[in-house]
This record gives structure tokens, C-alpha cells and sequence, in this order.
């Protein structure tokens, strides 16, 4: 008998929340379009998970090394207000000497830059300084909005370019744009750890790394790697937010995103203490949330048990996943009578 | 100095079994008032789980303890405190960011209406350090002073006031030589304060130095006690190690045909850390087998992790075919052709998360670099054909190496060596843990490789292995090279021999 992969009961909840809504909200399932692009409860769970998601494709890695990088959101808001400042450029933002001529792939990749660098500084605190992950990102947690209210000189800057926006609002073959950009990103990294050995470094850094270490693998640039890669990702999911609503926040992008990013990841099987990581199973954590709230939102239950429904959910498919509390739930079974 | 007094503690006739062990089999232990008696045994003989009853960690099946002539039970370490029993673990188990006076003090604080009066607490610190002839400033954090003064606030912290016995569990092992000094003499003057001190350590020079009797265990059973000054070091080890030097019989020659030619693959010259060991001068040709041998805590495994970059020695120069190494880095070593299958195997060796197949590969795929990934056919060709090479069992590569036994671990870690073809192999401890198949397969295997031209190292606790495996034997004893026995001169009688008396 092959063996489930852990984040098959995250998907297992995935489907029996649908099956909830198929059965009890009307339309839930309805699809419509409209200017050729596609709306309904479905699509928007999809678009709505997005940064999530990318979130979490990061955040995977760096669990998977045994760390944690609590500092994404923080770089969301870093990578939005670098794109909103060199597109409005109000000419007091620290960045407002830089003209790149309104070009969005321009300001796209320098947004994705200085994620990057914030990566890179969260790695080299773990891996070179050997600070625990915890304390090394919770720094740039903390100071990132600052450095972002900094760029924005603490307004909240607002642009007007279309091609820019159209980053988080256009649409290809019907999909969300944000959709098809979660998909590429999930297909590269997973080329990048499955078809090279980078993933196998990671397991085994997280496994074991003073074995590792024995075993010549070069743990801190592993830790380097995967920080910077994190960093990356969430510098990404901070555009795809500044594109939607148009200007850089630089108090609220990203506001608790690595908390969901991390359940994303545990729901989705991967160990917290390291080791063992599936990207496809952080995905599926990241919609399961999703769903949560969307299905939350459509029923009209009011907003402040959002939060609530999503912990017990979680604690449920984290209880799952347990093998102990599995066999304590069968035992249970078993010994009431018929 | 002896005195003709009523023992102090007496434990007789202690049995303990554990699920499939007998640990200890009628051993009796007697301690008196004024002395220091030091309990020897290489790993496994019973020595921990005889401390451990008499500190009441552990409950004896059979057997009784008495303390001052009457029957006690003591049933927790607290318990055998209280009984005036007390013990000194061989790491310090304190608060480093506490001060020295809490660390003292912990858990008996003086309380007053307003919480702890650290007034109180800070003198009756210093007077539990006067006790043991030092003067410190109490209110310093414990882990600003050095490795032997924090081990002497713990036996400052053992002591209570009512303390008859203290255990001292392997107290030097993280010492050097001054600090070392610097606890005997506390030990001494506890010892003219009429305490008993049970003392285990596994360095010989350090029982001669400071114990008046000795008692040895082996495999459970009590071997015998003597006064210190009537028992040799020959006589000692022997005795350790359960075999009589006299009655060895050096017929057993080393490998036949030792054909150690060509220029050495590696060459150790004066090798030694500040803290360790010093001056372990070796070199081995290719068809060669180095032994190590020596007692627990005597150098080897130290010797071992500076040749392959994990510790950079202080002293002396290591050359790798003729060229001295500068980066002492463990990747490099083994792009180098070293290859060193660590003691510890959960700490040192396995991935648990990992699959038998991924364990092994792993230290051929780092070599390659991340970018040229064998790929998965590949990698199942390799590992299966190790596995049946090492008779792996079972063969199921794609399961966890969790689930697979000691001894099927070990050859696991076997064949992630052999899979990178090294020039130098280097097996520390091998065969310890496993069963007696599967040593003499490991065994069979270094004199397959050593015929083949590879180069090894083999570092073992069982004599007998070391002696049958090994071309030369390099004899440590304290974390010094006190012999080099080659060809003829290797066997059992000798290494004893050398590891008593050797250097002197």
C-alpha cells in the first residue's frame, strides 16, 4: 500500500468545505463571464489566495530547513512601496532620484530587488551570524514597515499606471492574472528543488544538520538560498497587493500575512521542526484558507468569527495529520458498542 | 589515607535488569568515611547503573544500601540528597545566566515576607564556596567564570550541609590540565573533611592520582576492589578489559601481506588541540588499516574528526598526500577523498525524515553539487547495489532509515561512504550496537577495501576487533600517542600492554 502524502487530508477539509457549500450556499458554484474573464465564489478563492500562497511557496523552503521567516509581510510592504515610490515618484520619497521612465517590468524587477536584499539580510543573520531564525527575522519584521514608511515619507502613496495595476487585475484566458502568476511561480520552484538536488539539501539540513554538516553539505548556503528565495516571493505577493488597490500602504500590506503563510504551510504537512517539505501541500493550505473566508463572507456570517472558524479548522487538520491522535480517534471508535 | 572505620555506604548484592539486559549481577560497593574510590569500566559494565541506584534515579530489583550501618531506600535523587548522598554529573547541569549565589542555592532559597532575601542567600552561597577553599564574588552570572569553577559550584551546590557521600560522574572530561589540579585539590579537601567520594573517570592517570581504592566492573559484575597502590596499571587494564595479559597469545598475525607502498595518503605529524589531545603523530599507505586503540576517552575520536577538517588542531600539521591542509572544512575533505562514518550515529549520521535510499546517496550527490542531480535511476542503482553488497535488511530503499535497525543503520552509513569511493575510510566505532553477523561483515569488508589499496582507519572499544582488522595499531591513553605497534608486534598482549603502560 503506497503511503498518503501528509497534505492529503488538507485536501480532504479542501473538498468537504466545497461539499459544504455545494449543498448549503447557493451559487457558490456558479461561474460566469463577463469581458472575458471569469467571476464567482470559485475564481475569487484562487485570486484572493494568491499572495498567500506565494507566501507560503517561500515560507516552505525556509520550514524545510528548520527555520521560519516571520519578516514576509513586512517585505511585502518594503517591495510596494519601492514600486509606488518609482512610479508616482513624489520628489521628498528617499527613492525619488530613480526614474525608470514609468517602465512597469523596470519597476517590477526593482521591487523584486530589494525583497531580495531583505532575503539576503534575513540569510545572513541565520546562516553566517547564526542567529535563531526566529529572532533574525522577527528584526526585519519589525523594522521592514519602517524602512517602507521611510520610502513612502509615511503617506500612503497612490499612482496611476494601468500597465502596472493590471499586474493584480488583467486577466489571461479567463484566470485572474495573480492566478496564472501563483502557477508559474509554483512550476519554477518546483523544478528548482525536485530537478536539482536543492531539495534533498534542504530535507536534509532540516532533518539533521549536524549530520549534514558531517555529510559535506554546505548548510549556509543552503540557509542563504532559501531566505533569499523567501524573500523574493513575498517581494512578489507585495506588488501583486500594491497593483490592486493602486498605491503602497505601507502600514497594512502584508499586516499578519506570515502568521497565514505559516499555518499554510503546517496545515499543509510540512514539519515545522524541518525536514520533509511539500510546496504542493503549502498550496492546498493556502486555498484552504481561503475557501474558509470566502465561504464565511458569502454565508454572511458576521466577519469576527472569520478568525475563529479558521483556528478550529486548523487545529482539526493538524490533529489529522497526527498519527498518535489518529490511532487515539480509532481507538476511541472502536471501544463504543454498536 | 585509609582508615580502619565502619564503611560509610555499603551497597550489597545490587541486581538490576532492564528489558533483555542484566545490568548489574550481585554487585557489592563499599565506601569509608575519608576515602576516594574510584569506579572503573569501559562503557556497558554497569558503572552509571550502579551510580544511578545509589542515588535513587533507579530502584534496585535485589539487593540493599546502607548508609552509617542503617538500610535507606532512597527513591529519588532529592530523596538520596536528603540522605546526605549527592552526585556531580559529568555535565554541568546549572543555569549559566543565573548568578554563581542562585546556582548554589536554587530551589532552597532563604524566603522571607518580601520574597527571597538574597542577603541571606549570597552569604550562605559563600560559605557553601569556603567549604570547598574558594573565594568568588557570588553575584557573578555562572557563565562568565570558567568550565572547572562552574563545576565546582555544582559540587558546591551538591554539598549540603548534611552531604556524607559525593559521586563525582566523570568530572574532568571538559578540563585541562591546570583546571583539572585546581579540582583535586577541592576534592582532597572534602576528603580530609571526612566525606566519601565515589569517583568515575576513564582517565587512568587520574585514578592513580587522586583515588585510594578501586573498585571494576565489567559486563555487569563487580571484577574485584583493590587498594590503589597494589593494583598496576597492567593489572588494571586487564582487568578493565577482561583479558589476561599472560595468557594472550600473540599468534594471531596481523593481516598477511601488508603491502604498504607508495607515498602516504595521509600523514599526521605532532597533532593536537589545547583542550584535547596532543602529540598523535601517524601515517597511512594505501593497503593499509590503522587501528586505534585505547580506553574510552582516551583521543581517538578527537584524532579522527581533526584528520577529516571538523576540528582545526592547534598544533602540529596534518598533510594530505604530501600537501599540508590549510582549510579544515568536512566538504573539503571529502572532495578530497576522506571519508569519516561518524560514533553517533543518530546525532552524527542518519536523516530520519530521509528515505534509505536518500541516506545513502546523500554524500555522493553533496560532492556533485546541487546542480548535477543524479538522477532517480541512478541513485536506485547505486543504493541497491551497497544495499546488497552490505546485506542491508530490509532491501526496501524508498522506506524511512528510521525503521531499519542499529546494525542495518550503521551499514546504511557504510554505503554512503563507500558510495563516494574514498581513499581514506574512517570508521569510528563501527560495530558498536549491532550484531555479531553484521561486525564480522563490517570486519570482512575494511580487509576487502584494504586489498583493494584503500587506506583505513579503524577505531573500536573491542580489542580483539582492532587487533584482527588493523596492519598497525597507534595506542592512545589520556589523549596522548603512547605507541606504535606495526606488522609483528600487533596483538592483543601488546596493545594492553602499551595502553598500561606504554610511554612511560
Amino acid at each position: 500500500m503506497k503511503r498518503l502524502p501528509q497534505w492529503a487530508w488538507a485536501l480532504a477539509v479542501l473538498a468537504l468545505v466545497l461539499l459544504f457549500n455545494l449543498v448549503l450556499t447557493p451559487g457558490f458554484f456558479h461561474i460566469e463571464q463577463r469581458d472575458g474573464r471569469l467571476y464567482g465564489s470559485l475564481i475569487d478563492i484562487l485570486n484572493r489566495s494568491a499572495p498567500v500562497s506565494l507566501l507560503a511557496i517561500g515560507m516552505t523552503l525556509v520550514i524545510g530547513t528548520g527555520g521560519v521567516d516571520l519578516s514576509v509581510g513586512a517585505v511585502m510592504a518594503i517591495a510596494g512601496s519601492v514600486a509606488a515610490c518609482l512610479i508616482a515618484r513624489p520628489a521628498e520619497s528617499p527613492l525619488g532620484g530613480i526614474n525608470l521612465h514609468r517602465s512597469t517590468p523596470l519597476i517590477l524587477l526593482a521591487a523584486l530587488f530589494a525583497a531580495l536584499l531583505c532575503g539576503l539580510f534575513n540569510g545572513i543573520l541565520v546562516s553566517w551570524l547564526d542567529l535563531q531564525p526566529i529572532v533574525a527575522t522577527l528584526l526585519l519584521m519589525v523594522a521592514g514597515r519602517g524602512i517602507a514608511q521611510l520610502f513612502a515619507n509615511g503617506q500612503i502613496v497612490t499612482f496611476h499606471l494601468p500597465s502596472f495595476s493590471a499586474i493584480a487585475t488583467g486577466s489571461l484566458a479567463g484566470f485572474p492574472n495573480p492566478v496564472w502568476i501563483v502557477l508559474l511561480t509554483f512550476l519554477i520552484f518546483a523544478v528548482l528543488v525536485r530537478s536539482t538536488a536543492f531539495g534533498l539539501f534542504i530535507e536534509a539540513v532540516g532533518s539533521n544538520p549536524v549530520a549534514a554538516r558531517y555529510a559535506g553539505v554546505d548548510a549556509r548556503r543552503i540557509k542563504l538560498a532559501v531566505y533569499a528565495l523567501c524573500g523574493v516571493c513575498a517581494g512578489l505577493a507585495g506588488v501583486i497587493g500594491t497593483a490592486d488597490i493602486r498605491g503602497a500602504d505601507a502600514n497594512n500590506l502584508g499586516l499578519y500575512l506570515e502568521l497565514d503563510a505559516i499555518l499554510a504551510v503546517a496545515v499543509g504537512g510540512t514539519s515545522i521542526m524541518g525536514g520533509r517539505f511539500s510546496l504542493i501541500g503549502s498550496i492546498v493550505g493556502a486555498l484552504l484558507m481561503q475557501a474558509l473566508t470566502t465561504t464565511i463572507l458569502t454565508r454572511g456570517v458576521s466577519p469576527e468569527t472569520t478568525l475563529v472558524m479558521k483556528a478550529l479548522v486548523v487545529v482539526a487538520v493538524v490533529l489529522l495529520q497526527a498519527p498518535a491522535f489518529r490511532s487515539w480517534a480509532v481507538g476511541i471508535t472502536r471501544r463504543r458498542p454498536a | 589515607m585509609i582508615t580502619l572505620s565502619e564503611p560509610l555506604l555499603e551497597l550489597r548484592g545490587i541486581v538490576k535488569t532492564f528489558p533483555g539486559v542484566a545490568a548489574l549481577q550481585s554487585v557489592d560497593f563499599d565506601l569509608l568515611p575519608g576515602e576516594v574510590h574510584a569506579l572503573l569500566g569501559e562503557n556497558g559494565a554497569g558503572k552509571s547503573t550502579l551510580i544511578k541506584v545509589m542515588t535513587g534515579v533507579h530502584a534496585a530489583d535485589a539487593g540493599e544500601i546502607l548508609l552509617g550501618g542503617k538500610r535507606i531506600h532512597p527513591h529519588s535523587p532529592s530523596d538520596a540528597v536528603n540522605l546526605g548522598i549527592s552526585t556531580v554529573y559529568q555535565e554541568v547541569n546549572l543555569a549559566p545566566n543565573l548568578s554563581i549565589a542562585e546556582n548554589v542555592c536554587l530551589g532552597r532559597e532563604a524566603r522571607g515576607p518580601l520574597g527571597i532575601r538574597w542577603s541571606d542567600l549570597r552569604r550562605r552561597a559563600e560559605i557553601a564556596l569556603d567549604r570547598l577553599g574558594l573565594k568568588l564574588d557570588v553575584r557573578l552570572p555562572l557563565g562568565s567564570v570558567s568550565i572547572a569553577l562552574q563545576q565546582m559550584v555544582a559540587i558546591a551546590r551538591a554539598l549540603d550541609v548534611s552531604a556524607k557521600v559525593l559521586v563525582l560522574d566523570e568530572p574532568t572530561s571538559s578540563l585541562d590540565a591546570n583546571e583539572v589540579a585546581q579540582l583535586f585539590g577541592v576534592v582532597r579537601s572534602l576528603k580530609d573533611q571526612g566525606l566519601g567520594i565515589v569517583f568515575v573517570t576513564h582517565f587512568l592517570d587520574q585514578v592513580y592520582e587522586l583515588s585510594d581504592r578501586i573498585t571494576v566492573l565489567r559486563n555487569g559484575h563487580k571484577v574485584g576492589a583493590w587498594r590503589a597502590d597494589e593494583l598496576s596499571r597492567l593489572e588494571l587494564v586487564t582487568n578493565m578489559i577482561g583479558r589476561d595479559a599472560s595468557e594472550l597469545d600473540r599468534t594471531e598475525e596481523a593481516a598477511a601481506g601488508v603491502a604498504a607502498t607508495g607515498e602516504p595518503v595521509v600523514s599526521a605529524q605532532q597533532i593536537g588541540t589545547r583542550h584535547g589531545v596532543s602529540d598523535v603523530s601517524f601515517d597511512i599507505r594505501p593497503g593499509e588499516v590503522l587501528g586505534l586503540a585505547g580506553l574510552l576517552g582516551s583521543g581517538r575520536t578527537e584524532t579522527l574528526r581533526m584528520v577529516f577538517g571538523l576540528d582545526k588542531p592547534d598544533m602540529g600539521k596534518i598533510e594530505r598526500s604530501g600537501v599540508p591542509i590549510r582549510r579544515f572544512d568536512p566538504k573539503q575533505s571529502i572532495r578530497e577523498g576522506f571519508a569519516l562514518c561518524a560514533e553517533d550515529r543518530k546525532r552524527e549520521g542518519i536523516f530520519p525524515d530521509l528515505s534509505v535510499r536518500e541516506n545513502i546517496i546523500l554524500v555522493l550527490q553533496a560532492k556533485r553539487g546541487w546542480l548535477r542531480k543524479l538522477s532517480f535511476r541512478s541513485q536506485s542503482a547505486l543504493a541497491g547495489d551497497l544495499a546488497s553488497r552490505l546485506r542491508i535488511h530490509p532491501p526496501d530503499l524508498e522506506g524511512s532509515i528510521d525503521r531499519l535497525s542499529g546494525g542495518n543503520q550503521q551499514k546504511a552509513l557504510i554505503a554512503r561512504w563507500l558510495a563516494v569511493e574514498p581513499a581514506l575510510l574512517m570508521l569510528d566505532e563501527p560495530t558498536r550496537g549491532i550484531d555479531v553477523g553484521a561486525k564480522f561483515e563490517i570486519m570482512s569488508l575494511v580487509e576487502e577495501l584494504r586489498q583493494d589499496g584503500g587506506a583505513v582507519i579503524f577505531v573500536s572499544s573491542e580489542l580483539p576487533e582492532v587487533v584482527r582488522t588493523s596492519t598497525k595499531v597507534l595506542v592512545l591513553r589520556d589523549r596522548k600517542a603512547v605507541g606504535m605497534l606495526e606488522g609483528g608486534q600487533v596483538s592483543e598482549e601488546r596493545v594492553v600492554r602499551e595502553i598500561a603502560e606504554g610511554g612511560a
